[in-house]
């Protein structure tokens, strides 16, 4: 029996896996990560997943995130997993969370908000009764997660 | 507490201290000495009535006031950022009272400066000293914030007033009667917050529907302005001016109040019934802003 024919993802020796990412969401994470512009970045779209039925996937060589990203990541995409890989292994496994404060990563979408007219870093905390919204700590206005940029 | 800012911070508790201290202001038991205190008042946005009721407020107390209006005759224009005009003030005054159209431009003045800010209005976003004269009103002529029917007419869809109003009162079971033309309606996020911790509340068109199970009606100005079509304003003007003829069947305890200035929201001959009370109430903005002065300078221990 021939097995079907397959295009596999190639594993990395060193880097990080980011898996689980809500579908579609995978070039928004990409944007937010500080790459250097030589990596070897590979990514899937739209794969299938047990779980949640569709993923994205982002496979990076020689790259470790930082706490920001990490947290970057969890606003874009809450259900995401992220992998050290070390030497062909799991290394390390981050837990994604929602920071309860969040500086300086989303942009206010307020227009009126004074963190849009001085240049003072964006502060949000996470809303007590929900965990999909934010606010600002500024002009106090509310706004769900998927609303809002996020940006390094 | 360090700062004024925003209803958001305040606890029962700290509403209760910012109500007793005004009484004790406004009997005489408590005479806070601010002799040596200047406040400096920056008002980037024109607003003569809260502009007056905090100097009077500082003078009351034997304090002095500094004011610096608008953007024009300050150093704002040949380019200095906020954060200087503040830090520079800052070395001058023992508090600032800002008032300006920029929202959260008040939390982040605390955060530049070392001495107290009182937000006198930041835009669309908050009011706290309205919003503490407000209830000061409230508890002076009802002996209670708490299980009172407040009705709250005008616009309610952009009124920053109305919106602090409610939300200060949540904590102390109310229930609502709002009053506005359809498309002024009170926002659906303040609705489903209301919604959220079981407040009870309903939504009239007609100003005198159910006034007589009213402790409170809270009247703000619907601006002639927000109307597409100027017969629209005419039309609707009817169901939302209150007049003296519909104050038959109230109940004795029953008030109404208004930030003002008024346009034509409350007819005059409303003004000499007892049922009046917006004139009282812009006194009680002196003793409520005594308070937060003498709290936040210290002077009240």
């Amino acid at each position: 029996m021939t097995q079907p024919k397959q295009i596999k993802v190639n594993a990395i020796k060193n880097g990080t896996v980011i898996d689980h990412i809500g579908s579609g969401k995978a070039i928004k994470v990409l944007e937010i990560l500080n790459l250097k512009g030589d990596e070897v970045v590979m990514v899937g779209i739209n794969l299938h997943s047990k779980k949640y039925k569709c993923k994205d996937l982002i496979k990076i060589e020689k790259k470790e995130l930082t706490s920001d990203e990490v947290n970057s990541i969890a606003l874009i995409s809450p259900h995401a997993t992220v992998t050290i890989i070390k030497d062909y292994n799991v290394a390390r496994k981050i837990k994604l969370e929602i920071p309860e404060y969040i500086e300086n990563l989303i942009q206010c979408p307020n227009p009126k908000c004074i963190t849009n007219l001085e240049k003072i870093n964006s502060k949000f905390r996470l809303t007590a009764d929900e965990t999909t919204s934010v606010r600002c700590e500024y002009c106090e206005k509310k706004y769900k997660i998927d609303e809002v940029n996020i940006h390094i | 507490m360090n700062n004024l800012i925003s209803m958001r911070d305040l606890s029962k508790k700290e509403i209760m201290m910012f109500m007793q201290t005004a009484a004790k202001i406004e009997k005489g038991e408590l005479k806070p000495n601010m002799e040596k205190k200047l406040a400096a008042l920056m008002f980037y946005e024109p607003s003569t009535r809260t502009h007056f009721s905090f100097a009077t407020a500082m003078k009351k107390l034997g304090g002095q006031t500094i004011t610096m209006r608008g953007t024009s005759n300050s150093s704002v224009q040949k380019g200095e950022t906020f954060a200087d005009t503040l830090q520079t003030l800052a070395q001058y005054a023992d508090i600032i009272v800002l008032r300006t159209g920029i929202e959260g431009s008040a939390r982040y003045a605390s955060e530049v400066v070392d001495i107290p800010v009182i937000n006198a209005g930041d835009g669309a976003n908050q009011h706290p000293t309205q919003a503490l004269l407000d209830l000061y009103s409230i508890i002076k002529t009802q002996g209670t914030l708490e299980n009172l029917k407040i009705g709250v007419a005008g616009d309610l869809r952009f009124g920053r007033t109305v919106h602090s109003l409610v939300y200060s009162l949540a904590d102390f079971k109310p229930s609502f009667k709002f009053i506005s033309p359809s498309f002024l309606r009170m926002p659906s996020y303040i609705k489903d917050d209301l919604n959220n911790k079981n407040i009870a509340y309903e939504e009239l068109q007609e100003i005198d529907q159910k006034i007589e199970e009213l402790d409170v009606l809270y009247i703000t100005r619907v601006q002639k302005e927000r109307f597409a079509d100027p017969e629209e304003y005419e039309k609707a003007k009817g169901s939302y001016i209150l007049k003296r003829s519909m104050l038959a069947n109230v109940k004795d305890n029953f008030r109404v109040m208004h930030p003002l200035p008024r346009v034509d929201e409350i007819s005059t001959d409303v003004d000499d019934t007892q049922y009046a009370y917006y004139f009282q109430q812009a006194k009680n903005g002196v003793y409520t802003r005594q308070a937060i002065f003498s709290i936040l300078l210290g002077g009240s221990k």
